[in-house]
Formats: structure tokens, C-alpha cells, sequence
């Protein structure tokens, strides 16, 4: 009678941990998807108005838009200013501190690759020339990836100004992906390199 | 314990099981809303974030 109660305790425990790994990969986007929405609406509304704020992105909000047409015309993700945990569940992060897009220096974003929509599931599949387009308010900028390299979590020198050279003063415009590596594990990281290739004025740059 | 449960559920066999699927679809609910959403962040096994010393003083040093 107890055997028998712990056999189905433990297959009890198997199926809820079943159910957890469901909601891990997929439960967990609904969160970032609904996060999404919002900060899109709201990045939207604040270029729509005319009054530009030199005022810095505060943490937790939409930076920028994120495009890359590799991974199919509907990719698009808003682009978090920081990378906390909090932060990166409502999508890609940009590391604060680091170059914003366009700026001389290293535009580094940080996503998920699995769990919370996953957004750079498949940024392994790009290739040297890609294009990565980021849209700010005024600006938009196509990046085209020049490389690729997995590193160790601890690599932070992928996000210096010059990467992998820390401490060396930046003239080249670049733009950095780190996510996880390989998929479902934290083991290492996978690091996309990009550089500026072209900048465009948006339409809605004249704010009126 | 499952043959316990089903002892103490009234009726004929299709109210049981009709009582015993729902309150499995309510106990998912609850973890899935409730228990999940709690966990997670503490069971987190995808770490996009390079972290270290951090790259510069506002960089944050704790993994995404």
C-alpha cells in the first residue's frame, strides 16, 4: 500500500515537472508577448510626439526596434534598456553603459534563445552580411553581421567598446548579440558580431 | 491514493470521472498561474547575459 502511494507520488511528480517544462517553453511567452505589446505601444506613442527628450531610457523600457529579415518579415522585438533577469523577460536587452544604437563604440543586446518567446532562438542560423536593422526614433540603422564566436558566460570582454580588446578606444560603429549557448543550456554563450553598414532618417523624424 | 480519491467521489462513474478531470484541470491551472510563474525565475536554465566583472560600471553583473 505505501509502495504502491509513493509509485504514484513519484509519477504525480514526473507529470507536474512535465507540465513545468511545457510552461517554461512556451507558457513563458505569453508573459513576453503581452510585455511586447505594450512596449511597442508605448515606444510608438512617444515617437509619434513631437517634443524630443534628451532624457535617457529608463530601465525596463523600450530602447529601440529590433529587425532582422533572416529570420522572416514578421521578426521584430522592442529592445529593453537593461538586462536583468526582469528585464529579459519582457525581451532583448540592451546592456546599460554600452554604445546606444548608432553611436561610435559596441550596441550590445542580450536575448533569450530559448523560454520567454525566445526571441534570438535563431540568431545562429545568420551569416556573415546579414542584415540586423534597428529603428530608433530617428534613425534607422542596418547593421551586417561580420561574425560569429561562442564563448565562456564569463566573456564579458565581448561587450567592451572594442570587443575583446577592453580598455582600446572604439572608431568603428558596432553592434553585439549574446544569448545562450547551446539552446536549453547556460553552459556558454553564442556572441553575433555586427558592424554599421548604413543610416537612414525615418519619415517620422521631423515630429510634426 | 489516486483509488482513495476515487472512493470518495459521489456518484456514478461518469460524474466521477467527470469530478476527477475537473479538479486535475484545476490543479494545473493553479500551478500553471500560480506555482510556474513563482518558480521560474528561480529555476532558470537559459542565461543569454555574459556576466563576470562587469564591462562597465552600470553594466549589471547578475546573469539574464
Amino acid at each position: 500500500m505505501v509502495i504502491r502511494g509513493l509509485g504514484e507520488l513519484c509519477i504525480t511528480a514526473g507529470l507536474i515537472l512535465l507540465l513545468f517544462v511545457t510552461y517554461e517553453l512556451w507558457g513563458t511567452g505569453r508573459y513576453t508577448e503581452q510585455q511586447q505589446s505594450r512596449l511597442g505601444d508605448e515606444l510608438a506613442k512617444s515617437w509619434r510626439s513631437p517634443r524630443v527628450t534628451t532624457e535617457k531610457v529608463k530601465l525596463g523600457k523600450g530602447l529601440a526596434m529590433i529587425r532582422i529579415p533572416r529570420l522572416g518579415p514578421k521578426y521584430r522585438f522592442v529592445v529593453i534598456e537593461g538586462v536583468d533577469v526582469a528585464d529579459l523577460r519582457k525581451g532583448p536587452g540592451h546592456y546599460p553603459g554600452t554604445a546606444l544604437p548608432g553611436q561610435v563604440g559596441n550596441f550590445v543586446v542580450s536575448g533569450h534563445r530559448t523560454t520567454y518567446s525566445a526571441p534570438f532562438n535563431r540568431v545562429g542560423e545568420l551569416r556573415a552580411g546579414d542584415e540586423i536593422l534597428i529603428d530608433t526614433r530617428a534613425e534607422q540603422f542596418r547593421y551586417r553581421v561580420t561574425g560569429r564566436k561562442i564563448v565562456k558566460p564569463t566573456a564579458v570582454d565581448v561587450t567592451a567598446p572594442v570587443p575583446e580588446h577592453p580598455g582600446r578606444k572604439p572608431t568603428e560603429r558596432l553592434l553585439t548579440l549574446t544569448t545562450c549557448h547551446p539552446k536549453y543550456s547556460a553552459a556558454e554563450r553564442m556572441i553575433i558580431f555586427a558592424e554599421l553598414a548604413a543610416e537612414t532618417r525615418r519619415a517620422a523624424a521631423t515630429g510634426k | 491514493m489516486y483509488a482513495w480519491i476515487w472512493r470518495r467521489l459521489p456518484g456514478g462513474w461518469r460524474t466521477r470521472a467527470g469530478i476527477a478531470l475537473a479538479l486535475v484541470l484545476v490543479f494545473a491551472a493553479v500551478l500553471w498561474y500560480a506555482v510556474f510563474p513563482w518558480l521560474e525565475p528561480k529555476a532558470q536554465f537559459d542565461h543569454g547575459v555574459v556576466n563576470g566583472t562587469p564591462a562597465s560600471p552600470t553594466a549589471p553583473a547578475s546573469p539574464g
